[in-house]
């Protein structure tokens, strides 16, 4: 075992050749090894093979790249999962027997999906969004790209254990995608998994084959993101670059950070969730079951448990990770409503303190999702207490990004658009939640299509929304290119306004108490009326998902076809991201990681459109104190 | 030159154990869950008070005097006393192993007096709640063995002290784990 500890030539050595003048990996056994000289880097990199490169790649930029593209394909399955069931709901007479030579003639009767296959569509499309696109697609893409960048790391503190974050998510999406070509399908008792639906095999046929593959593939996607998570706080306390402190932070990183640390916190209390359901799935324990007898089958040999149990240890994951999924959005809209702006961002210390709280509390409402479990009301009432103080700082926030886009010199590119698409989708879905968080008013609303609309547009639209903006602003950083604006433009404007159209229309269904997870309302006297509304909803929802493929469409064709990104900086941002090569290779800069002075959001200070974070303070100058 | 590489080695080692306890948090809240899920369940009435059969109390014995030799283990090789580090560090794998054997036969004792897993309430949490623990056990096996053969067929390093020290915190780790779970399995909340 060999220490590589001699320093080879360096071009530019200097007196400032500091400890960040190499790239040091430290592989598993402890063997550090310098990746030294950049004059030698490309050609080292040419010796390296397609595999090494590519696919077992251990650069936090492809890692990134390779979360962005796995998140993309399971985009587009979870989406078109939306769509067939939609049809089903939208046009409920429709012959929808080609379904049968898609999946299989067991799912078809009388040219209709059967009620199996309604239930593997929504659990399947549940939990590929939630978890396969918004947590690893979105955190796992934009940590790893902007985490070293943004912080001036030449890659994360444990290359490897990064490497092996994107396989564990791989192999979670293989046990996933396998479990569709069961006989009895893929799970289907509903991405919150609850028992006794989930914990016994004979519930019914979602809860079969395919939930015992939902389980694996649930433990090896918290595996997943906890080592992800692991090292990305670790990245940001400690390889940050000389000068940049806390408080220099750009908040994406901020963001990133604390996504970070409640995924470190609230994943492993699903996973132990997830190891009682399966100790009763198969050894016949009874955590979450009691005395329970199903048609049919006959008694089931349970006894002391409580399925509410699994719903506290869900929950307990399930509020943090809604806003695991969000909170990425707030960093980068943070970020790119002040770059488009031209101006500094309002009100740096309280988004960073909003966040904070915002994560803090997130530990202490889970509840508010079983307000009508039968919970005490007295909890009940603490529980909506905690749960409204969340309007507090999601307010802050908002005012914040509206007070920064106010007079600014707006830059209208695609990803400024969706930025502030975001901001209109988290009022509208932050405001519902303030209803929902009423128990009293939850009663009547829960389980209906009121909650389907509040967390679709706050979650499901807004953090794409995020990622949307996120992937047009850095899209040059990761391809040396640019998208192609007028689709983005188009892409925008589809799904913004469809998105509205989608959802807004489920407020009144659920208002009027139209279910949630039935897979057809069609039999329901009271709830005829909404028929041509569920039309309109599901030909907005063909619409908006052909819009998204126009958005891959651009992806793909501007990585080999794009406007190609002659400048270092297109965007004139601060963010020291933009001081490496257009094309970056691994270790990021060549040379020394540049020194920061200052906080990344001087834009139109002192008459100067923006000065970077590598700009010394000038004297005279007041620099920016959080 | 050689003053700034230590340094730079100095962060990545820093960085790596501050990464490796985030990993220990990690499961204290894996643990945290399960143990709470026992006491809500506790708390719901009916509940048999545990009682483990003695080779649950060996298993500690054993896991102790593990901890006993990783420590001495660790501190040979600080000081460069190779056999003695050998020595310790395969006696902390063969008490590992114990451990897991008779975490085993604890069970089987469990079995026998009629607590099977899917058996009586509160004997359920001990299985599940055991054996989630002894698969963290069986994990720094493995890492010991790997570990273990490494620095058996290879010239001693000193460069290598700081894995060893991160297998130490992890083993120590482990350890309490299983004193406190040893513990709480006897405590009544209510
Ligand atoms: C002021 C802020 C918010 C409040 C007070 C709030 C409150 C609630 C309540 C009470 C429910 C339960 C409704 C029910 O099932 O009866 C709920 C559901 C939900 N919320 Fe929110 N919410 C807020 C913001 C958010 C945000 C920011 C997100 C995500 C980014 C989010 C995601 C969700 C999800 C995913 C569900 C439903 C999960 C399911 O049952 O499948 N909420 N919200
Ligand atoms: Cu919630």
């Amino acid at each position: 075992m060999e220490t590589t500890e001699t320093h080879h030539g360096h071009a530019h050595s200097n007196t400032g050749a500091y400890i960040t003048d190499h790239v040091h990996y430290q592989d598993v056994e402890g063997v550090i090894r310098s990746e030294e000289d950049h004059g030698h880097h490309d050609s080292d990199r040419n010796k390296k093979n397609f595999i090494h490169t590519w696919i077992f790649s251990q650069d936090h930029k492809i890692i990134g790249k390779q979360f962005l593209i796995t998140g993309i394909i399971w985009a587009i399955v979870g989406g078109a999962f939306s769509n067939i069931f939609r049809m089903q709901l939208g046009f409920p007479d429709t012959n929808m027997s080609w379904i049968g030579n898609v999946f299989g003639d067991r799912w078809v009767e009388n040219g209709h999906m059967t009620n199996d296959f309604y239930n593997m569509l929504i659990t399947m499309h549940g939990t590929i969004l939630v978890f396969f696109v918004l947590t690893a697609g979105l955190s796992g893409t934009f940590a790893n790209i902007l985490i070293p960048l943004q912080c001036g790391a030449r890659d994360m503190a444990s290359p490897f254990l990064n490497m092996l974050s994107y396989w564990f998510f791989f192999m979670a999406s293989i046990v996933m995608a396998a479990s569709f070509f069961l006989p009895t399908g893929a799970a289907g008792v509903s991405w919150v998994f609850y028992p006794p639906l989930s914990a016994i095999r004979d519930a019914s046929l979602g809860s079969k084959g395919g939930a015992d593959m939902w389980l694996i593939s649930m433990s090896l996607f918290i595996f997943s993101s906890l080592l992800g998570g692991l090292n990305y706080i670790t990245t940001i306390l400690n390889l940050r670059t000389k000068g940049m402190s806390m408080a220099k932070l750009p908040l994406t990183i901020w963001a990133l950070l604390i996504t970070a640390i409640l995924g470190v916190l609230s994943f492993p209390v699903l996973l132990g969730a997830a190891i009682l359901l399966i100790f009763d799935r198969t050894l016949g324990t009874s955590f979450y079951l009691d005395k329970i007898y199903i048609e049919n089958v006959g008694a089931q040999p349970h006894e002391g448990g409580n399925p509410i149990l699994y719903q506290h240890l869900f929950w307990f994951l399930g509020h943090p990770e809604v806003y695991i999924v969000i909170m990425p959005a707030f960093g980068m809209v943070s970020e790119i409503l002040s770059v488009n702006s031209r101006k500094p961002i309002f009100g740096y210390r309280a988004m960073v303190l909003s966040m904070l709280a915002i994560a803090a509390l997130a530990f202490f409402v889970w509840a508010h999702h079983m307000f009508v479990t039968g919970l005490n009301p007295f909890v009940g009432s603490v529980f909506v207490f905690l749960t409204l103080l969340i309007a507090i700082p999601s307010a802050i926030k908002v005012f914040n990004w509206l007070t920064t886009i106010w007079k600014g010199n707006i830059k209208y590119t695609p990803a400024m658009l969706f930025a502030i698409g975001f901001v209109s989708l988290f009022i509208s879905g932050g405001l519902t939640g303030i209803f929902l968080g009423n128990s009293s008013i939850d009663i009547q609303l829960h389980d209906t299509y009121f909650v389907v609309a509040h967390f679709h547009i706050v979650m499901g639209i807004g953090a794409f929304f995020g990622m949307f903006a996120g992937v047009y602003h850095w899209f040059p950083k990761m391809y040396g290119k640019f998208m192609n604006r007028t689709m983005g433009f188009i892409h925008f404007w589809l799904t913004f306004a469809g998105a509205y159209a989608i959802f807004w229309p489920m407020h009144y269904q659920g208002l009027a108490g139209v279910p949630r997870r039935y897979p057809s309302h069609a039999g329901y006297e009271s709830f005829n009326k909404f028929g041509e509304l569920s039309e309109f909803i599901t030909i907005a929802a063909l619409v908006v998902f052909a819009a998204q493929l126009l958005f891959v469409f651009n992806f793909f064709y501007s990585i080999f076809r794009g406007k190609i990104c002659h400048e270092q900086n297109p965007w004139k941002s601060n963010t020291i991201e933009w001081t490496t090569p257009i094309k970056p290779g691994h270790g990021n800069w060549e040379g020394e990681i540049p020194t920061v002075h200052r906080w990344p959001y001087d834009y139109g200070k002192d008459g100067q459109d923006f000065i970077p974070q590598t700009m010394p303070i000038q004297p005279g100058e007041s620099a920016h104190h959080v | 030159m050689v003053g700034a590489m230590n340094n730079e080695r100095e962060r990545q080692i820093f960085a790596q154990r501050f990464g490796l306890f985030i990993g220990l948090a990690t499961i204290v809240m894996l643990f945290v869950a399960m143990t709470s899920a026992l006491i809500v369940r506790q708390g719901a009435g009916n509940w048999v008070n545990i009682n483990l059969p003695y080779q649950f109390w060996i298993s500690t014995a054993i896991i102790l005097l593990s901890s006993v030799t990783m420590f001495i283990s660790k501190k040979a090789h600080k000081q460069m006393e190779v056999q003695r580090f050998r020595i310790f560090f395969w006696a902390t794998f063969i008490l590992g192993v114990a451990f897991i054997i008779n975490q085993w036969l604890g069970y089987f004792a469990l079995a026998k007096s009629g607590f099977y897993i899917n058996g009586i309430n509160s004997y359920q949490y001990v299985y599940v709640i055991s054996m989630t623990h002894l698969a963290h056990v069986g994990v720094g096996l493995l890492i010991l063995l790997y570990t273990g053969i490494k620095t058996s067929v290879q010239k001693f390093n000193p460069n290598y002290h700081h894995i060893i020290g991160f297998i130490s915190v992890y083993w120590h780790f482990v350890d309490l784990l299983w004193i406190f779970l040893f513990i709480f399995f006897q405590l009544k909340f209510f």
